[in-house]
């Protein structure tokens, strides 16, 4: 048996009973029993209180073939299903066309049947629902349960979360729940042709080193993925799904936490995350006043404004615009690096942009190495330049 | 009150260098510090300190020489630090991490709040605080900017991607840090000098003074493997401009017009 549990440790408290998917455990006097139904998935080890069930580490590996489907976490917010899912849903579609799987998207939350439709034509061949009003919009205990519960039940190969707050805060309580593998804030996923494994790929030590991670004995494998990254799919109107509603029940003590109040920024908040193109500044840039040519030629462009943890420190722009290791990971479309010198803590956070121009007047500055597009000279002289050809450019169109 | 703050100690990033050959870290010479995130954990928990009063116990994972980041806890006025160290924890991914971090709280028995850094700067996961509240089965208040313990309630901020959300919950609670929430203090000198004595409250564990299984803990508790680590390939081909600055930006424009930028 490859689990084992020690009578004289056991309780005879029943929660590996319930924890038990497959209702291979009963209580004989006063003590918990395992029956030779178990799979060995461990789920009563880690919920034994008194840790009087012991695994054997040769059979940590699970069957994996019982595990299948791709599924995509959505996440809500003010009603309305985020990007970042439908950008879940566009990787996760290549991911189980690969392994040949079923790509699921899984919502919860109040009304979360609504969002059916708009599941399908995104590329979801399964949409699992779970109606209920305890399911608030980035509350993380009642998430952990219902998620963690359909895990259990359904059996999936990969779950996949977006990197935002609520995904990063919500993956790590069920993977550690389920006892397996979570990558977090993934750039790239792919499939091992050989194994069917996993592979996700991150970025670590502020960008400057990516490496690819796998779990090659545990099911699911789980990665919360950096949103603005992949590529949402055209949307198929005309496409349908399955549709499962699942109920699971929601303990009290998973509502502990209690949202009092929401003190909304005044300001017009930043999200440089989802912005197109971004015209950002370093110290190069000099001044306040300097920043007045990047903020003409961001709103020429309809771009946002950013910059280096030096133009933030010198009051050049808000915080809420710093890009880099201790401010925001970006990756627009077209990224303008001006007068910034190439910092590895700034790279980290914008080295994955598709286009980067870079303006300098050091030819050595290490930004060029990352650019697709280096100009030699004063910024203060290039920019206006820019900004004309630019409204030049247009003109003859 | 009984705080437990779970403290990493890591390389300076600022001085960290990749050997472009290997993709491995060039660690040689590089300082070794408080992770910036968990020094705002333990200035939260000082502050706390002085409020209501409380024995806070630093708890850190590491080699031996992790010991000197314990160290600097103790001279900014931490009671206690405890380092888990054995060359079984090594090779931990973060489930294996947050399982010994865990089994330590509990090892310690009495605690009304746990607190650490959001993330570490060598890794980035953010995964340990939820993983270890998990463990505890205790809530968990992420990326707080203010705390405030109100009997046996904790009322804290915690900024999110649209302001800043005020929550309560039941202690305990595990709560992740981050810089909004405070200034580190600097550690005082005397304190320094004291936390070298062989009185200074310092003890190792081990994975048996925790009560951890073998299989839990290190390398071989760890689902998630590394394949391989790599350069990220920037070599771009970059097109570089010079002279004139209206000549410059004409090429800028026509190039981004062919790349359906404009």
């Amino acid at each position: 048996m490859a689990i084992s549990i020690d009578k004289t440790e056991c309780t005879g408290c029943g929660t590996c009973v319930d924890a038990c998917s497959f209702g291979s455990i009963r209580i004989e006097n006063e003590k918990a029993v395992i029956d030779d139904t178990c799979t060995a998935c461990g789920a009563c080890v880690e919920s034994c209180p008194s840790g009087a069930i012991k695994m054997d580490v040769k059979d940590r590996k699970v069957e994996l073939s019982r595990y299948k489907d791709v599924w995509v976490v959505a996440e809500l917010k003010g009603g309305k299903i985020r990007q970042c899912t439908f950008e879940l849903l566009g990787c996760g579609r290549a991911l189980a066309d690969t392994m040949g799987h079923r790509l699921c998207a899984f919502v919860a939350g109040k009304d979360s049947g609504a969002h059916v439709p708009e599941m399908a034509a995104s590329g979801a061949d399964v949409v699992y629902t779970i109606e209920d009003a305890k399911l608030g919009e980035g509350t993380v205990l009642p998430h952990a349960r219902v998620i963690s519960e359909a895990i259990k039940d359904k059996m999936p190969s990969v779950v996949l979360f977006s990197a935002t707050p609520f995904g990063r805060d919500l993956a790590p309580r069920i993977s550690r729940r389920l006892s397996v593998g979570l990558t977090a804030d993934c750039t790239e996923l792919s499939v091992d042709k050989e194994t069917r494994n996993l592979l996700q790929t991150r970025p670590a030590w502020g960008g400057n080193l990516m490496a690819t991670i796998y779990s090659p004995d545990t099911r699911p494998q789980m990665s919360t993925v950096r949103p603005g990254v992949m590529k949402p799919l055209a949307k198929n109107p005309g496409k349908k799904s399955e549709v499962v509603v699942l109920e699971y029940l929601i303990a009290p003590r998973d509502l502990a936490l209690e949202v009092l109040e929401l003190k909304k920024e005044t300001a017009h908040k930043v999200n440089l995350t989802e912005a197109k193109i971004i015209v950002a500044g370093g110290n190069g840039v000099g001044s306040k006043e300097g920043f007045r040519h990047l903020e003409e030629l961001a709103k020429l462009l309809g771009a946002e404004v950013g910059g280096t943890r030096i133009a933030v420190e010198e009051g050049w722009i808000t915080q809420d615009r710093q890009v880099g290791q201790t401010g925001q990971s970006v990756s627009p479309e077209l990224y303008f690096a001006c007068g910034i010198s190439g910092a590895i803590q700034h790279r980290s956070g914008m080295a994955g942009s598709k286009t980067i121009v870079a303006v300098n007047s050091d030819p050595n500055a290490p930004i060029f190495g990352i650019a697709d597009i280096g100009m030699v000279g004063d910024l203060h002289k290039v920019i206006p330049e820019m900004i004309k050809a630019i409204k030049e450019r247009r003109s003859v169109q | 009150m009984d705080i437990v703050v779970l403290v990493k100690q890591v390389p300076n990033t600022a001085e960290v260098k990749i050997d472009p050959k290997t993709g491995t870290l060039l660690r040689e010479g590089v300082d070794s510090i408080i992770n910036p995130d968990d020094m705002h954990a333990l200035e939260a928990a000082l502050q706390l300190k002085a409020k209501h009063g409380a024995k806070i116990t630093a708890i850190s994972m590491g080699p031996p020489q992790a010991m000197d980041a314990l160290r600097e806890a103790l001279a900014m006025g931490v009671d206690e630090g405890i380092l888990l160290t054995d060359r079984a924890f090594a090779g931990a991914d973060t489930l294996a991490t947050s399982y010994t971090l865990g089994k330590a709280v509990k090892k310690v028995g009495k605690y009304d709040l746990v607190l650490c850094g959001l993330q570490a700067i060598d890794g980035d996961t953010a995964q340990i605080g939820p993983q270890v509240a998990e463990f505890l089965d205790i809530p968990q208040v992420t990326r707080a900017t203010k705390l405030e313990v109100q009997g046996n309630e904790l009322h804290a901020e915690r900024l999110v991607e649209d302001g800043t959300e005020v929550v309560k919950c039941p202690l305990p609670a595990l709560v992740t840090v981050i810089k909004e929430m405070n200034r580190p203090r600097y550690p005082r000198v005397q304190g320094i000098l004291a936390a070298f004595l062989p009185d200074a409250k310092l003890k190792q564990w081990g994975p048996k003074d925790i009560g951890a299984e073998d299989n839990k803990i290190g390398l071989k508790g760890s689902p998630t493997q590394v394949q391989k680590t790599f350069i990220p390939n920037v070599e771009k081909k970059t097109e570089k401009l010079t002279g004139d600055p209206s000549a410059m930006a004409k090429t800028l424009a026509e190039r981004l017009k062919e790349r359906r930028l404009l």
